[in-house]
């Protein structure tokens, strides 16, 4: 059953093939469009035509290849930013909380835990409906009262920020208080004892050795944010990201430069889960 | 003790200002605008109407309980499906594949659901590599007609959620000692009786947290349904998508989301008070 344990080779192999298939089941989607992507057709599934890299880079009528679709570009970079500005502000909050909520003792704290929890259980598109309700409702407060015309209430890219920082927050938070639960307190108290301050203690003890969870939890509040689809369709006004460029061009007007862009990301993901495996090997 | 008040402070700012502008007051603006409703004159009053428009339209609450019951079953395969590969990755394959393999299940998490969801449409088309592959090999002659069908949408939602399993429950079952596995066999027990007195309630904690995560991303899945599903394979989502991005009706999307919030969280306070488990835990 275990390692240790002399199994039926019938078990064995049925678990292994089990297995197998499973594991089929996991890659056939990424490796479908990961190779349809170089088919030389205009449609995004088979028959294969044969190898071509037009979906990469042509720019004929029929054909609109990925680095000549501008659009495609604008989404992709606007994710990025997005992407960035979410982890950012994510982080720093984030690592605040779990700071707070480890460290620190106050009235009411199980009831703001909790609400710090609470985006694990809201689904994201209730995240999203609820923040443009509220943003909206704000906007038309300032116009009609202050006459005061607030952009980035509106559907709109900063919109878009605040609205999957809501959430990333939480996830952070939660990465970066598992590491928190493993230090050791007394290394602060030595800091205390030497006369810094409890600011300086958090800053020049806590925080570097909490530096390798805050930086995963950088990394995953960019992914989290570069994927995200249902909060997202709410919040975006003319300048989408890409999912929901993706989305609308799923329902739309599909083309095998989806296949291109899927190839791309499928590629940078598992590169950069090699140079992970490769980076905690070396450790 | 003057300090650590100065501390506690300038750590609860920015947190309560995140918990109360993000969360707390949109929630209220929410629960506000559902009860909300535009008279004949076209002056908003307080009404009742855009839940009783849930209740009169069938299509509404059928859509409802289609996707609660769909969320259920689809957690429980979920399970089924991943439970063995946990179990593979934790105990059986010897370690110098497991962290290999265990990455593997990472990729498809960071891709993304759009890019995975997509590749499930071209592998399930008419014209899609499944359908090709079975041409092939000859077991038919034309094409079985499987995307738009509430099989791949079911399909979508399981390969969405089911890495979100997995993870919960292996790292439940890494510390699981073997030696408790081995005395148990020792003793005589049949694999059956070691997976279900020793296993499964060892993994209880991590089963219980991964059903929470995977229930709450099929219930509010939007892209799976959509994409994959067909004309009978409405998902309450949808709904809600439509009054907000399609008829504009905020107020009675604002009573469907409210409908949908209420429903995962009653199942969900459920599922915790059956299993006996914690919110707080479900986080770790």
């Amino acid at each position: 059953m275990i390692r240790s344990l002399p199994n039926s080779p019938i078990y064995k192999t049925g678990f292994r093939i089990y297995i197998i298939l499973f594991y089929i089941f996991l890659v056939m989607p990424l490796l479908t469009v990961a190779v349809l992507a170089f088919n030389d057709s205009s449609f995004i599934a088979l028959p294969w035509n044969g190898f071509t890299l037009d979906w990469f880079y042509i720019n004929t009528d029929e054909r609109l290849g990925l680095l000549a679709d501008e659009n495609l570009l604008l989404s992709i970079w606007t994710s990025f930013e997005t992407g960035f500005l979410v982890a950012l502000f994510s982080t720093i909050v984030g690592t605040i909380a779990a700071l707070l909520f480890e460290e620190e003792n106050f009235r009411f704290k199980g009831f703001l835990y909790f609400l710090a929890l609470s985006p694990l259980v809201i689904p994201g598109v209730i995240l999203g409906i609820s923040i443009l309700i509220s943003s909206t409702v704000l906007g038309t407060y300032m116009e009609t009262n202050f006459g005061m015309d607030i952009e980035w209430l509106r559907p709109s890219f900063w919109l878009v920020v605040i609205g999957q920082f809501s959430f990333g927050a939480t996830y952070v938070m939660l990465l970066v208080s598992a590491r928190l639960k493993k230090f050791d307190r007394t290394l602060e108290e030595a800091a205390l004892s030497l006369r810094a301050t409890r600011l300086q203690a958090i800053w020049h003890v806590t925080i570097p050795y909490l530096r390798p969870a805050i930086i995963g939890a950088f990394v995953v509040a960019f992914l989290i944010s570069f994927s995200n689809f249902n909060t997202t369709i709410f919040l975006a006004g003319s300048d989408p990201t890409l999912p929901i460029d993706l989305y609308s061009r799923i329902k739309f007007s599909s083309t095998p430069v989806l296949n291109a862009v899927s190839f791309l990301i499928v590629s940078a993901i598992t590169l950069f889960a090699i140079f992970n495996l490769v980076l905690n090997r070396n450790k | 003790m003057k300090k650590n008040n100065l501390t506690l402070y300038l750590l609860l700012a920015p947190v309560l200002l995140w918990l109360i502008l993000l969360i707390v007051l949109p929630h209220i603006d929410l629960f506000i605008s559902s009860f909300k409703f535009e008279n004949d004159e076209g002056i908003m009053v307080w009404s009742l109407n855009n839940y009783l428009a849930f209740f009169e339209d069938e299509i509404y609450w059928l859509t409802f309980l289609k996707t609660a019951f769909y969320s259920i079953a689809v957690t429980a395969l979920a399970f089924a499906i991943t439970f063995p590969v946990a179990f593979y990755l934790s105990k059986v394959v010897s370690l110098k594949y497991s962290g290999f393999m265990t990455l593997l299940l990472l990729i498809p998490i960071w891709v993304g659901e759009l890019v995975t969801i997509y590749g499930w449409m071209i592998l399930l088309s008419d014209n899609g590599v499944i359908n090709h592959f079975l041409i092939y090999i000859g077991i038919i002659d034309t094409p079985i007609n499987m995307l738009y069908t509430d099989f791949s949408m079911t399909i979508g939602l399981v390969y969405m959620s089911m890495l979100f399993m997995i993870i919960p429950v292996m790292s439940a079952l890494d510390s699981l000692d073997d030696n408790l596995i081995e005395a148990a066999s020792d003793l005589g027990a049949s694999k059956w009786m070691i997976f279900k007195q020793i296993i499964i309630p060892y993994a209880m904690p991590g089963i219980a947290s991964g059903s929470i995560i995977v229930f709450m991303l099929i219930i509010g899945d939007y892209v799976a349904p959509n994409i994959l599903g067909g004309k009978s394979s409405l998902w309450f989502t949808e709904q809600i998508y439509n009054e907000f991005l399609a008829t504009f009706n905020w107020n009675e999307g604002a009573a469907f989301g409210f409908m949908l919030l209420f429903l995962s969280s009653a199942i969900i306070w459920l599922a915790l008070k059956l299993s006996g488990q914690k919110l707080e835990r479900v986080g770790s």
